[in-house]
């Protein structure tokens, strides 16, 4: 994808506002080619989302770039610096979090306590502490069940907890794995406009999704992925309009 | 399963105890008679039956962390509750102090000892996490449990050389396979007496301080696991092992350090043993082992205050049994108790209860 990856860099006119960069990045499973050669740009302030079918490897491309898995070749850069060779906690220390495909959160623990565990990288007390209300101001919900264990909470107050328990890193990249995988419409909605507050507050967002209609609505620009390559980029509008994408992601024509 | 099936299985179970119990000492009219003529008795075996099992609980722990956090039963923890044992031994007579010493003179070399069986363990714990485990934690559950197995002879061997040296052991028989001698240091104040509370019961200021050791070590656990930094990401570990890495938790630091804890819990119950029993040997930790590996499933393998629980509970049971039953059937009535209480709580006590599939 040299072409997109040009028209990309063009849209940039400072490399200081890309975020992170990722190029050609190969990752096995095994024997398992999942990554062939991805690449993609992130921008200081933009929501880029990630679209693909199931078994894509759009999971496969978030666990990389946050170091669960070790690319076999290829460069990750972050604010400019490789991080491919770091460990998940020195990335996640950088400013990287993520909420993960599957929310995952810690069911016998309290959704304040899962907060906290967020927050694990930190040492500031006082900056936890405001992140905290912040979280909470986001998500009323989770106030209301701040001291109900994670487990007894439902589908759409996980993913809650799974996006604010992301924040309380205070990261400057968040990566989002599918936020409305199993959600009711309008808990889709809800949780796609606070993705749009928590970018509109200054967090570069790199976003995930089956859901390619509700993805493109809040994203700036996006990535298509089918079978472990970038098949497609461009600014969501363009994507929005792509024939391909439309019949292949969008259920029309 | 329904409730309909839950009360067959009960009276059918309660048939069958009635029935067989008798052969395994259950006599009840018996029993009834010995409690009614001397309930001192019964008050003084549920007193050893509680610091036995303070002291199962505290091996129990070891089980449980571990099973939490890696869900391997580690085999070889009791066995490094024996060699924490023999640690205490030779350092306690490394420092000097035999049977005779009073306990003012052996109040320091106690702590150093302590603080030697802890370390010792804790560190020996690590090693085979990183050296027996660690490499095998992809491998198929089964690779690591045989591996524990193997690390369970090993300890026992080492156990078993270990009493063969007599320069460090006062030896009882003449053999290293012979339980040793453990020097009664804890002093033996009647604690009722100097109350002025006339009994037959004896409950000393020995009884008092393994009782308290172990409940210290309790409660410290708990609240290390509920409250601290490390503790809570123990919990996080246990609770989803992926999603405590997206965190930037460190897993194999944490796991590490279950078995720094787990290990530490076993040399000092390894010590309280010493000093409470005053005898060691090395089979010591195969059948503690045993007891607080049952002690942990019945709690709810992996739930620390179950394992607590459990502990006292077998240690309760042991010594009802020792005492009422027959000391032959004891670990037969634990057993018993165990398939019981799985039958109708399959997590155990205050396990996770197991969603039955249909
Ligand atoms: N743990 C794994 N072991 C082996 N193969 C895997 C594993 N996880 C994912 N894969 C494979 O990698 C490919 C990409 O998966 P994934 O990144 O989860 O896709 P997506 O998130 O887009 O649905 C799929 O073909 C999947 O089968
Ligand atoms: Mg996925």
């Amino acid at each position: 994808m040299r072409e997109s990856r040009r028209e990309v860099q063009r849209h940039y006119r400072y490399r200081a506002q890309i975020m992170l960069e990722v190029t050609d990045v190969h990752t096995y499973y095994g024997n398992i080619h999942a990554l062939k050669g991805v690449s993609l740009l992130v921008g200081q302030g933009e929501i880029v989302t990630l679209i693909g079918s199931n078994g894509a490897g759009k999971t496969t491309t978030l666990r990389t770039i946050q170091g669960l898995l070790r690319p076999r070749q290829g460069t990750i850069l972050y604010e400019g610096k490789p991080v491919d060779s770091l460990s998940t906690e020195a990335i996640v220390r950088l400013g990287i979090s993520q909420s993960p495909e599957g929310r995952l959160i810690f069911p016998r623990m309290t959704v304040r306590e899962n907060l906290e565990m967020g927050a694990f990288s930190r040492r500031d007390s006082l900056g936890i502490k405001s992140d905290t209300e912040r979280v909470l101001n986001l998500f009323p919900r989770l106030r209301e069940r701040i001291n109900q264990k994670g487990g007894t909470l439902s589908g759409g107050e996980q993913q809650m907890l799974a996006i604010g328990r992301a924040m309380m890193a205070r990261p400057r990249l968040l990566l989002l794995d599918e936020p409305s995988m199993g959600l009711a419409p309008m808990l889709v909605t809800q949780i796609f406009s606070i993705i749009r507050d928590i970018n509109t507050q200054g967090t570069t967002i790199l976003l995930v999704e089956q859901n390619a209609r509700m993805a493109l609505t809040v994203a700036h620009r996006g990535y298509v992925l089918q079978t472990g390559q970038i098949v497609l980029a461009g600014t969501a509008t363009a994507l929005q309009s792509n024939e391909m994408v439309r019949k292949a992601y969008l259920g029309e024509i | 399963m329904k409730r309909w099936q839950k009360i067959f299985l009960f009276l059918a179970l309660a048939y069958s105890v009635l029935l067989l119990g008798p052969i395994a000492g259950l006599d009840i009219p018996r029993i009834t008679r010995d409690v009614v003529s001397h309930p001192e008795t019964l008050v003084q075996q549920l007193l050893i039956g509680l610091i036995n099992g303070a002291i199962i609980a505290i091996i129990a722990l070891g089980y449980t962390l571990v099973y939490g956090i890696i869900e391997l039963i580690n085999f070889a923890h009791g066995d490094l509750y024996m060699l924490g044992a023999f640690t205490s031994l030779t350092a306690l007579g490394a420092f000097g102090v035999d049977g005779s010493a009073t306990f003012q003179a052996s109040i320091l070399p106690i702590f150093l000892t302590l603080i030697l069986a802890t370390t010792i363990c804790a560190g020996l714990n690590v090693l085979t996490e990183r050296f027996a485990y660690r490499p095998l934690r992809n491998a198929p559950r089964l690779a690591p449990l045989i591996s524990a197995i193997g690390v369970s002879f090993i300890f026992q061997n080492i156990g078993l050389f270990w009493g063969g040296l007599r320069a460090f052991l006062p030896v009882m028989g003449n053999n290293a396979a012979a339980p040793k001698d453990f020097p009664d240091l804890l002093p033996h104040i009647n604690i009722l007496k100097s109350l002025g509370i006339q009994s037959n019961i004896n409950f000393t200021t020995k009884e008092l301080i393994v009782l308290v050791a172990a409940l210290a070590l309790m409660v410290g656990l708990q609240l290390f696991v509920q409250y601290t930094r490390p503790g809570k990401a123990m919990r996080a570990v246990a609770q989803n092992r992926d999603a405590a890495r997206i965190m930037g938790i460190n897993v194999d630091q944490i796991i590490a350090l279950t078995f720094l804890i787990g290990g530490g819990l076993a040399g000092t119950a390894g010590l309280l043993i010493g000093l409470y029993n005053n005898t060691i040997v090395f089979t010591m930790g195969f059948t503690a082992g045993l007891r607080a590996f049952t002690a942990a499933v019945l709690g709810g393998i992996g739930n620390i205050i179950g394992a607590m629980l459990g502990g006292v509970l077998i240690g309760l049971i042991s010594a009802l049994s020792d005492q009422y039953l027959s000391s032959r059937w004891t670990n037969a009535w634990i057993f018993a108790v165990l398939v019981v209480i799985l039958v109708f709580r399959p997590g155990g006590l205050l396990g996770e209860n197991v969603q039955e599939k249909v």
